[in-house]
Parts: structure tokens; C-alpha cells; sequence
């Protein structure tokens, strides 16, 4: 006899809602079986009408964050039993717009995304052949080259929640991805996101992004670096230059 | 993309991030000292000491240094929660909790040179 | 396409992480008036023995206990957070080619604290 977990998921058709509402399923469950599975069973055998994006299955794809009892997690690497016996709740990520049921719009992360020239910028590209980089070059930006772009780091940033405009974890710590890259030469045209008011200054340090980050990119500390990048660069700008 | 003004941040952020090592550091024990040890008998700062303290040059720069500090870093964080709390922050604002913290900074100073040396 | 957008209000409310975060930002209060409270105190030495001597009378108040006590917590609260995020804060820290972990940053910082504030408090005790 299968256990049953109750999962409650927020429901919302523009075509009909004016507000969302919650709608709870009763889902059987194994020990190995995922948020997203469980969101598949329904989908598959309930309510064919539950919208919510995945891909991989393996978290690696950044398709399927969820908040899940108010947490941003990734469907797939989230399990039915360590709720059990409680009750799951799923809702969209946070401090998105919902486009419909448990499915966001990213096109604000999709634009600041954009706007921090994330690739490597060069005048030195090898005419035959690669770069070369020790292992030392590549550790100071590995970590921040993990980003999947899943965006639990903007849901669980109050700071991009209370304002829209601020450039938010996940862009600005691929931002520090690239300016911290020995072949990238693009730091100057990048400082110019960085030094604005939504650039760093946006952050007041909650660290949450961090704490929630699936890949161990640890974005809080590519935006607080930048606070003394940017400082330097306000100071000593007439010095420098 | 909205107009990329650089932002004046880093003066106030510098400010803080002193204020916030330095109350880091010693804010405890100096809170210590003022709040328990002096009211329970176990330091005897009397108004000799104090006044000592404050003539010299070094006491003088301890005492700015701490008071100004421990304002700027308070109230930047204050501006900052009042923006949490979803109250709409401007310059205004920014200009109150800063001017309050460059005034009582030069009153500190005022009343440093006041004591003399 | 009629998006919904949730509304903000009271979200520290709904994730310890967030509660803990506003308790650290409070620090801040206690850390103002705290400068006040020396700030009044220079202002009584300057007016002389007398006015000072009520200023450290005051420190003994039900009143003023209660604030240093609070206080005292909060700005504890605000050093530990505060040495615990120093490391990211910095760029990576080097000896050679080795990377100083991060535990040793937040470690040195924490002891440099309790060196400092004790040879404060021996100098305090010392001179008074």
C-alpha cells in the first residue's frame, strides 16, 4: 500500500482567474520520488491542466524551480518524503511575475542577463589554437561558471523583490564570472552595470541567494567583491585613468 | 535598460563598513564596559580619567573616531531597513539619516576641542 | 499576456532566514543610540565634574541596564554575522598558491575581537 502526500500547488488561468488559488492533490508516493515527479503523476493522472516547466531531470537544466513551503528549491532534486507526513505547498517562484499555474516570466532576468555582456571579451583570441590558463586562473572564477540560470538566487532575493530594477544575484555574479576570467578584457565595459544604483548598490548582503544556490555558485560573494571593485573604481577613477 | 547613473554608494558604504568592523570589534565590550561594568563597580571611570582621556590627542581620535562610526554605520543600515519595511526611500530621506550622523559627528568634535588639551 | 505579480508586504515575515536578516539589520538601532549615549556622556564631561558625575550615576538606572542589555545582545549578534560574511566580502586570499579557506578568515577575525576587546577591558580597568 502506497503512502499518499498531499501537495497543494498554486493555480493560476489568466483566462479565468483574476487572483491565483490553490488546489490540492493527493499524490502516492515512493522514497526516491521528486517534487517533480510528483507534480508529473499529477499532470499525468489528475489535472492535465497543471503548467509547470522542467527538463533534465537532474538539475542541470535550471527549468524547474519551485518554491516549495515558502523555499526555492529545484523540483528534481527535492524529495516527497522529507515532507511526509506534512503537507506540500508549490508555488511559482518568488517575485516573478506568474504567466500561468506554476510557470514564470523571465524575461527581466533574460534583459539584465543581457546587459552584463556575459561572454568572454577579447583582442588577444588565439589565431590557431586555445587560451592558456593555469588552474589557479581558472579557480578565481569556477565557481560562478556552475550558474544553471534557474533563478531560485532572484526568489529568494527580497532586495530584487522589492525592486525590480536592481540587477539581481544570478546576472551579477555571471557579471564577476567574466571580469574575473584571465582571457576576459571586458571588465571596463562591464563596470558601468556594476557602479549603478541597481548595479551592486542594490544589495544589502541577506545572503538567502547563496543559501538557496543549487550549484554552489555562491553569488553573494561575487556582488560583495564588487561593492570594493566599484569603490576602488569611484575613488581612485581619476587616478587610474 | 534604464539610465546606468553611477551611484554615490561607496562614500556611505565605506562609512558603514568602518563603523560596522569597528562595532564589530570592540562595540560589545565597549557596551560592556558602559552598560554592566561601570554600574556594577567594576571599572571606576571617574571624571578625571574621562577628562584625561579626552585631552589627549589619541583619547580624542578614539572617542571621534567611535562616536562618528557607530553613527554613520547605524543610520546607513537604518535607511536601508526602512526600504525593507517597503517604504519608499529618496534622497531626502538619504540626506536626513546622514546629515544626523555628519551632525553628531561634528558635535563629537565640537566638544572635543571644547575640553581642550 | 496577463501576468500576476504578488505583492511584497510583510515578506520577512514568512522565512526564518529573512527574520534573522531584519534582527541583524535592528542592530543598527541599538548601535545609533548607543552612540548617543557616549555622545551625551562627552557632552557632560565637557560641562564639567559635577554634570558628569550624574551622567555615570544615570548609567546605573533601571532604565539605562535594560538598553546596554539589549544592546549588548544585538550588537554581539551583529559582530557574529559580521565576521561570518567578512570572507565573502573579499576577493580569494592566497599564501602562495593556496587558497586561505574561509573558516580561517572568520576564525582570525573572532579572535582579533576577543584580543582587542580584552585588552580594552585591561585598559579600562587599568587607568580607571
Amino acid at each position: 500500500m502506497k503512502r499518499t502526500i498531499q501537495v497543494e500547488c498554486l493555480r493560476y488561468h489568466p483566462e479565468t482567474d483574476a487572483a491565483p488559488r490553490y488546489q490540492t492533490y493527493e499524490v502516492p508516493f515512493s522514497d526516491d520520488m521528486s517534487v517533480l515527479q510528483g507534480l508529473q503523476y499529477i499532470k499525468d493522472q489528475l489535472d492535465g491542466s497543471l503548467t509547470f516547466r522542467w527538463s533534465c531531470r537532474m538539475a542541470i537544466c535550471g527549468s524547474c524551480g519551485q518554491m516549495v513551503n515558502g523555499v526555492p528549491v529545484l523540483g528534481c532534486e527535492t524529495f516527497l518524503r522529507d515532507y511526509y507526513p506534512g503537507k506540500l505547498r508549490v508555488e511559482p517562484l518568488n517575485h516573478f511575475p506568474i504567466v500561468r499555474d506554476l510557470a514564470i516570466d523571465q524575461t527581466d532576468f533574460l534583459k539584465k542577463l543581457e546587459s552584463v555582456k556575459p561572454y568572454v571579451i577579447s583582442s588577444n583570441v588565439p589565431q590557431q589554437g586555445t587560451f592558456v590558463q593555469t588552474p589557479r586562473q581558472m579557480e578565481d572564477y569556477y565557481q560562478y561558471s556552475q550558474c544553471i540560470n534557474c533563478l531560485l538566487c532572484y526568489a529568494a532575493c527580497p532586495q530584487y523583490g522589492l525592486n525590480s530594477s536592481f540587477t539581481g544575484p544570478g546576472a551579477l555574479a555571471l557579471l564577476h564570472r567574466y571580469n574575473a576570467d584571465s582571457r576576459d578584457e571586458g571588465k571596463s565595459e562591464r563596470m558601468k552595470v556594476v557602479n549603478a544604483e541597481d548595479g551592486v548598490w542594490g544589495c544589502t548582503l541577506v545572503g538567502y541567494c547563496s543559501e538557496v544556490c543549487p550549484k554552489g555558485v555562491d553569488p553573494a560573494r561575487a556582488v560583495n567583491q564588487n561593492k570594493i571593485n566599484s569603490t576602488k573604481d569611484y575613488f581612485f577613477r581619476f587616478w587610474l585613468k | 535598460m534604464e539610465a546606468l547613473k553611477r551611484s554615490n554608494k561607496p562614500i556611505f558604504w565605506s562609512l558603514f563598513g568602518a563603523g560596522g568592523m569597528l562595532s564589530a570589534l570592540i562595540g560589545p565590550m565597549l557596551i560592556f564596559i558602559t552598560g554592566i561594568a561601570m554600574p556594577l563597580g567594576m571599572v571606576n571611570f571617574s571624571y578625571e580619567r574621562a577628562a584625561a582621556f579626552a585631552q589627549n590627542g589619541f583619547g580624542k581620535a578614539a572617542i571621534l573616531l567611535v562616536i562618528s562610526l557607530f553613527l554613520f554605520h547605524g543610520v546607513h543600515r537604518m535607511y536601508h531597513c526602512v526600504h525593507d519595511f517597503g517604504v519608499h526611500v529618496g534622497p531626502g530621506l538619504k540626506a536626513a539619516f546622514h546629515g544626523f550622523a555628519a551632525l553628531g559627528t561634528l558635535a563629537a568634535g565640537w566638544l572635543l576641542l571644547s575640553i581642550g588639551v | 499576456m496577463r501576468t500576476y505579480t504578488r505583492p511584497m508586504a510583510g515578506w520577512w515575515r514568512r522565512n526564518p532566514f529573512y527574520l534573522w536578516y531584519m534582527l541583524r539589520e535592528a542592530s543598527c538601532v541599538f548601535i545609533t543610540i548607543y552612540a548617543l549615549v557616549l555622545l551625551t556622556g562627552l557632552f557632560r564631561l565637557a560641562q564639567g565634574k559635577e554634570s558628569f558625575d550624574r551622567w555615570l550615576e544615570s548609567l546605573a538606572s533601571p532604565v539605562s541596564i535594560a538598553f546596554h542589555a539589549i544592546a549588548l545582545l544585538l550588537v554581539l549578534y551583529h559582530a557574529w554575522t559580521w565576521f561570518k560574511v567578512m570572507p565573502r566580502t573579499m576577493p580569494f586570499v592566497r599564501i602562495g598558491k593556496r587558497r586561505v579557506p574561509d573558516g580561517f578568515i572568520v576564525s582570525f577575525a573572532f579572535a582579533s575581537s576577543v584580543v582587542l576587546s580584552g585588552a580594552l577591558f585591561i585598559a579600562v580597568w587599568w587607568f580607571s
